[in-house]
């Protein structure tokens, strides 16, 4: 998400003024409280398998306030054999990371025109971390990078592809422009659920029958019924597809089908089975697995681990769409690139 | 003769047994105790919603024609007999000529028909469901209106940061009722589709309390001095969605106004 934020927000370039800067701004809801940067690891194993509290209604406890903010890239970065790194060389990595974020904010660069990211304390140095010492989020293959794109999923692939040259330049109209930069869905939502780049909070709430997971960012729910029933009918497909969950032990397994393949993770297909496994491993630690199934675009399924480390609540509402100047000043200003253009070049004929 | 005496005493029968029965529901409100969460709430988790015309307009109204031509009959207005105690809204004079100015300019100006985020207590009797998920700590309100979503503060009490479309809610127990107080909204909602409105000033105390398994009586005090010249209260029964598959499904309206909000920045294909 945030590569792809950033790659919305490249617009700027376009010499849209400071004033769209500051309205983007404004759209984002300042951090209630600025925590301190505390990477939160998994414990090293004592021996003791950790038991996670229970609900009233007897499920393990997965409730509270919850991150995966993380600098751990999906797949395992080019010359990098190893699956964990020491403690020392993932501080190293962490720091090269959080140097890459900040660099954005440099004085006379592009990326200068977009806020400050750690003045308003978006990186994501400053709000807990869900560290660990793996070098990539992918942990099968063991190679650590997702599986190469079957020859269905590269004919998918090209046929999105010239789908979009049709529809013209990604400034053209509001349809042509990223999905998160619209607000109907961004990447924290998942399924799978992945680190949003900023403001990348969860909260848990549990009921009887039932697991609730809010996203902050664009307010996203999704309501995870635990008895059993059946998927909808392949008529009802939706942008985060329709979940079913189920405890097997203390791990909550949610199972996700229906999606509406507008916004397909990673390029996959409409058919795409997300199965998400929760396990509480300690207090403050939730282990988060993913794996993706879909035969459609990779022959074989892969799977990855982005765990939920605790943090501070509240979360405040994210009213994302209702204050969306950017969208608006964006194809504004591209409008007037274009008018301007059109008036130099009938200057230039005359 | 005899005919006429047992058909006296027939509807004498038939008038006492509705008498009776309709005593019976209507005692049911006060009396009923709903069954209890594990631990030991009244229980109102389910998937609920409101079947009236409140969303059209909260005031007492007639039907009326659709606002968009080519919808016909099937966007017009139904009546309805209104939700508000006393039927007529106590605004401030000047506030009057706003909610008039608003109607008015509905379509421009309602934010509903933008897909913003629909306020309190709009989003509880919009025509689509929405679900309570009640835990120790945070009851949820999730609606499937634009996933307009309410977290309700049980055990720690947050004062509102700031102001948001949905406002800040702390709850608790009151006996049987859940008992409801939002503040911290911003004055960018609407009450209905009639320009019925309200300022940051709103304060909001609602009350659900069980009627029977499948039935909440709900009330709403709206308190907003900067519009209306004292509280009034809003009431009306919310059913459960009782079919066994039933679930919040996506409404993510934004795609469907996206046009309508930025078409007119659209680049014009060269002819």
């Amino acid at each position: 998400m945030n590569r792809r934020s950033l790659v919305s927000f490249g617009v700027l370039v376009l010499g849209i003024s400071v004033l769209l800067t500051a309205t983007i701004v404004a759209q984002v809801p300042a951090p209630l409280a600025k925590p301190a940067p505390t990477p939160k690891a998994a414990p090293p194993p004592t021996g003791k398998p950790y038991t996670p509290p229970k609900t009233p209604d007897g499920q393990p406890d997965l409730q509270g306030f919850w991150t995966n903010s993380t600098y751990v890239p999906l797949e395992r970065p080019q010359g990098v054999t190893k699956e964990f790194y020491t403690p020392d060389e993932a501080q190293e990595a962490i720091k090269k990371a959080a140097a890459r974020e900040a660099e954005q904010t440099e004085p006379g660069t592009t990326a200068d025109v977009h806020y400050d990211f750690s003045q308003f304390g978006l990186d994501r140095s400053q709000s807990t971390i869900a560290q660990s010492l793996r070098t990539s989020l992918v942990v099968d293959p063991p190679d650590g990078k997702i599986p190469p794109v079957n020859a269905q999923g590269q004919k998918r692939a090209a046929e999105r592809a010239a789908a979009r040259k049709t529809a013209g330049g990604q400034y053209d109209s509001v349809q042509n422009m990223p999905i998160g930069s619209r607000c109907i869905v961004m990447g924290g939502s998942g399924p799978p659920m992945m680190n949003a780049g900023y403001n990348a909070n969860y909260q848990i709430v549990q009921s009887p029958g039932y697991v609730m997971i809010l996203t902050e960012m664009i307010h996203d729910v999704r309501i995870i019924p635990l008895d059993n029933r059946p998927q909808p009918a392949q008529g009802v497909r939706q942008w985060t597809g329709v979940s079913r969950g189920r405890w097997e032990g203390n791990t909550l397994v949610v199972e996700t089908t229906n999606f509406n393949g507008k916004n397909a993770f990673r390029g996959g297909s409409e058919n795409m089975k997300v199965t998400e496994r929760f396990t509480r491993i300690a207090n403050d630690m939730i282990d988060y697995k993913f794996t993706i199934d879909d035969p459609a675009t990779w022959d074989k399924a892969w799977t990855a681990e982005a765990p939920l480390a605790k943090t501070e609540g509240p979360i405040f509402e994210f009213a994302c769409h209702e204050t969306n100047y950017g969208i608006a000043n964006i194809l504004a200003g591209a409008r007037a690139e274009e008018k301007q253009k059109a008036e130099q070049a009938k200057k230039g004929s005359n | 003769m005899r005919n006429r005496f047992l058909i006296r005493v027939t509807v004498v029968v038939m008038t006492a047994c509705i008498a009776l029965a309709v005593a019976l529901v209507s005692a049911q409100a006060p009396g009923y105790r709903a069954p209890r969460t594990p631990d030991g709430k009244p229980n109102l988790n389910g998937i609920w919603q409101a079947i009236n015309t409140a969303n059209f307009d909260i005031e007492a109204h007639s039907a009326g024609p659709s606002p968009v031509l080519e919808l016909g009959a099937s966007g017009a207005v139904p009546g309805g007999l209104g939700v508000v105690e006393g039927g007529v809204l106590p605004y401030r004079p000047e506030a009057l000529t706003k909610r008039n100015e608003n109607r008015a300019n509905r379509l421009k100006l309602d934010p509903e028909v933008k897909c913003y985020l629909p306020g309190v207590p709009r989003a509880v009797y919009q025509p689509f469901p929405f679900q309570i998920l009640q835990s120790q700590k945070h009851i949820m309100m999730i609606h499937e209106y634009a996933g307009a979503v309410r977290t309700v503060y049980m055990t720690d009490p947050v004062e509102a940061p700031a102001d948001s479309w949905m406002g800040w809610s702390n709850g608790r127990w009151e006996g049987e009722t859940l008992v409801v107080d939002t503040k911290g909204f911003n004055d960018l909602s609407w009450f209905d589709r009639s320009g019925n409105f309200h300022s940051d000033a709103l304060h909001v105390v609602e009350r659900f309390t069980p009627r029977s398994a499948d039935t909440i009586n709900y009330e709403a005090t709206i308190e907003d001095p900067k519009v209306f010249t004292r509280p009034f209260k809003m009431s009306m029964p919310l059913y459960r969605r009782v079919e066994p598959n039933a679930q919040i499904l996506e409404f993510r309206c934004v795609e469907f106004v996206e046009d309508l909000l930025y078409g007119h920045l659209r680049k014009q294909q060269s002819k």
